[in-house]
């Protein structure tokens, strides 16, 4: 589902150019579970925002279900964030000022159209159907990313992207994400990629794959 | 239609979010559709009132005055062209013509007992009240007999009733007028208003015959006895035209004007006056609303201004949106209907209180205002075209945020 080939990234620094992403290759199945390691500065976030399509890659191609998306210009791009890409933040980025299903419904704006009933749906797979009208500052940290979960869940997107998630949780509510995640995929088969410094999320995954200097040092399969 | 909807509502909650801050923002765009609204009004009702002035004189009548005409119909200085004979040579020979006064005015001293003021005093022949369809209070206008006799009586203004007598009453007492003394025989019914030009609340009007016992009244080279002004009324004010077109023939011949030479003489109809005084009081109007409008760019400059900060301040929200799959023109369009949204509310307030401004300011008697629903309109418009104009940058900054750097930031 996901075809990276010679991905290169490079980015202008002063009058020398950084080069974070050298040729990538990587195969990505749909309903794979995959975890990219690796230490800061390795070029980790670079990957997820290509792959989220946040950002195009300096060469090399990107093949998303098919098509090659490397080349979109800005409003081809967002639209495939719109339908084909969830994202789960560390820092959640829910909008603070709306209620948790007007955040979940928000996300639909954008994908298509709202629909009540299947933000409703979203949320209580999350196990927030009590809340679904608190803001996200009247709500905890791991029930913040359960909305953030929601989010992307209520679009059925293709691929589920996920950074740090559990980074600024508690190691209980950070369970707690990680099994919704895990369930999410033992039910529905979602693709999910995420990037952590965590091990024990990483023992979750089916493929780790192991990032140093804007390469795949190892790629190990659990 | 539905995706609108959730634009509006997405803006809507923005704003409400942020009331004080919304209100500050759009306070520059109150003031100034306030502004506009207040002032168009106040140069509205002026025109309507003296329009009505100008037509409670009566649509049909026409003016001659002495003198070449110039620009905005301002006479030159004083000719003595007119005459007596002219006036009864109008009436013989012009048609359609019901009534025809002559007038001779003059800056007298008047005196009644300690009261002491320089005033214009008309001498006029009787038909002048038809003419000028002078109402009297009390006591009567002169008779054709009196005006015969040269009788000393005199028919004064409201205003000079007040100046002069106070609250004692006018009738039967005695003026003094340069050299004549006349008694006083009525009072003019008051025109109110502001009015413009001369008005019959501050005229003192005596008999012709009268006037030319207290001043010598000039004759021209022929011997005829000038006049200030003739006045007279027509059957139709549709025949407006074609009378002043044969006064003008019949004047032209009897002063002798060869083909090439300006007239000596002004005819003005109420018609043409009215006319005259909108275009005026239309330049006053859009003079007194392109001051206002300019309090109105000022406001849009402070929403232009707030817009900036606000998208700074929602760089990560703009970050988020855009990750979720907004586009530049989704984000774009959400900045541009906040900034129009704030405008047209601004507008609506502002309406409300220029609108409340200008009903107190009639209602309190210091002005006639009228407020017109296409400056109503007008100013809405302006003030969501401010909206849009000034929001244009910002909105443009906003949709050009880098996703990335805007989820980074705090």
């Amino acid at each position: 589902m996901i075809k990276l080939e010679n991905i290169i990234k490079k980015y202008p620094m002063g009058k020398r150019e950084l080069t974070v992403l050298k040729e990538i290759t990587l195969h990505i199945k749909q309903g794979e579970l995959v975890a990219i390691m690796g230490p800061s500065g390795s070029g980790k976030t670079t990957m997820l925002n290509l792959l989220g399509c946040l950002d195009v890659p300096t060469s090399g191609s990107y093949l998303l279900e098919g098509r090659e998306v490397s080349r979109l210009g800005s409003g081809e791009l967002a639209r495939i964030r719109g339908q084909k890409i969830g994202f789960i933040f560390q820092t959640f980025n829910l909008l603070s000022r709306l209620t948790a299903l007007a955040n979940v419904e928000l996300a639909m704006t954008y994908a298509g159209g709202v629909d009540r009933k299947r933000a409703l749906e979203a949320l209580a797979k999350v196990g927030l159907s009590e809340r679904i009208h608190h803001r996200p500052l009247e709500l905890s940290g791991g029930e913040q990313q359960r909305v953030a979960i929601a989010r992307s869940i209520v679009k059925n997107p293709s691929l589920f992207l996920a950074d740090e998630p559990t980074g600024q949780l508690d190691s209980q509510s950070g369970s707690e994400v990680i099994s919704i995640l895990t369930s999410l995929h033992a039910e529905q088969g979602i693709t999910l990629v995420v990037v952590t410094h965590d091990a024990s999320i990483a023992s979750h995954c089916q493929r780790i794959i192991h990032l140093k200097d804007g390469e795949i040092v190892t790629e190990e399969n659990t | 239609m539905k995706k609108w909807y959730n634009l509006l509502a997405t803006v809507w909650v923005g704003l409400v979010t942020h009331k004080l801050r919304s209100f500050l923002t759009i306070l520059g765009v109150v003031i100034g559709v306030a502004s506009v609204i207040t002032l168009m009004s106040i140069g509205q009702g002026t025109q309507d009132s003296i329009l009505s002035n100008i037509e409670s004189m009566g649509t049909k009548k026409i003016t001659i005055s002495a003198g070449a005409r110039t620009f905005g119909g301002v006479r030159s200085t004083a000719s003595n062209t007119l005459t007596m004979e002219d006036a009864e040579a109008i009436a013989g020979q012009v048609p359609d013509i019901t009534s025809v006064a002559s007038t001779y005015s003059s800056n007298l001293q008047v005196v009644v007992g300690g009261e002491n003021m320089n005033s214009s005093v008309t001498g006029v022949t009787p038909e002048y009240r038809e003419v000028e369809n002078l109402e009297i209070t009390s006591g009567t206008f002169f008779s054709e007999d009196e005006y015969k006799r040269g009788s000393k009586v005199a028919v004064i203004g409201s205003n000079v009733a007040e100046t002069l007598f106070g609250t004692d009453d006018p009738l039967g007492q005695r003026i003094r007028m340069g050299s004549i003394i006349a008694t006083v025989t009525g009072v003019l019914e008051s025109e109110g208003g502001g009015g413009f030009g001369m008005s019959a609340d501050d005229a003192i009007y005596i008999p012709l015959t009268a006037m030319q016992q207290a001043v010598s009244q000039p004759r021209t080279a022929q011997g005829e006895k000038v006049v200030s002004s003739i006045v007279l009324t027509i059957a139709d004010e549709e025949l407006a035209e074609q009378v002043s077109d044969d006064i003008t023939t019949v004047l032209r011949d009897r002063h002798r004007l060869g083909p090439g030479t300006d007239d000596d003489f002004n005819i003005m109809s109420t018609q043409e006056m009215a006319e005259m005084m909108t275009s005026t009081t239309e330049t006053l109007t859009l003079l007194l609303g392109a001051v206002a409008a300019i309090s109105l760019l000022v406001g849009g400059i402070g929403v232009m201004n707030i817009m900036l900060v606000s998208v700074l301040e929602r760089t990560r929200e703009i970050g988020i949106r855009k990750a979720l799959g907004a586009r530049d023109t989704d984000i774009w369009s959400q900045f541009l209907v906040e900034a129009a949204l704030l405008t047209f509310v601004g507008g609506i307030i502002g309406v409300i209180f220029g609108w409340g401004i200008a009903l107190l300011i009639d209602n309190l008697g210091l002005m006639t205002t009228v407020v017109s629903v296409n400056v109503v309109i007008l100013a809405v418009s302006v003030a969501i075209g401010i909206g849009i104009f000034f929001g244009f940058y910002p909105a443009w900054n906003a949709s050009r945020l880098n996703p990335i750097e805007a989820l980074r930031s705090e």
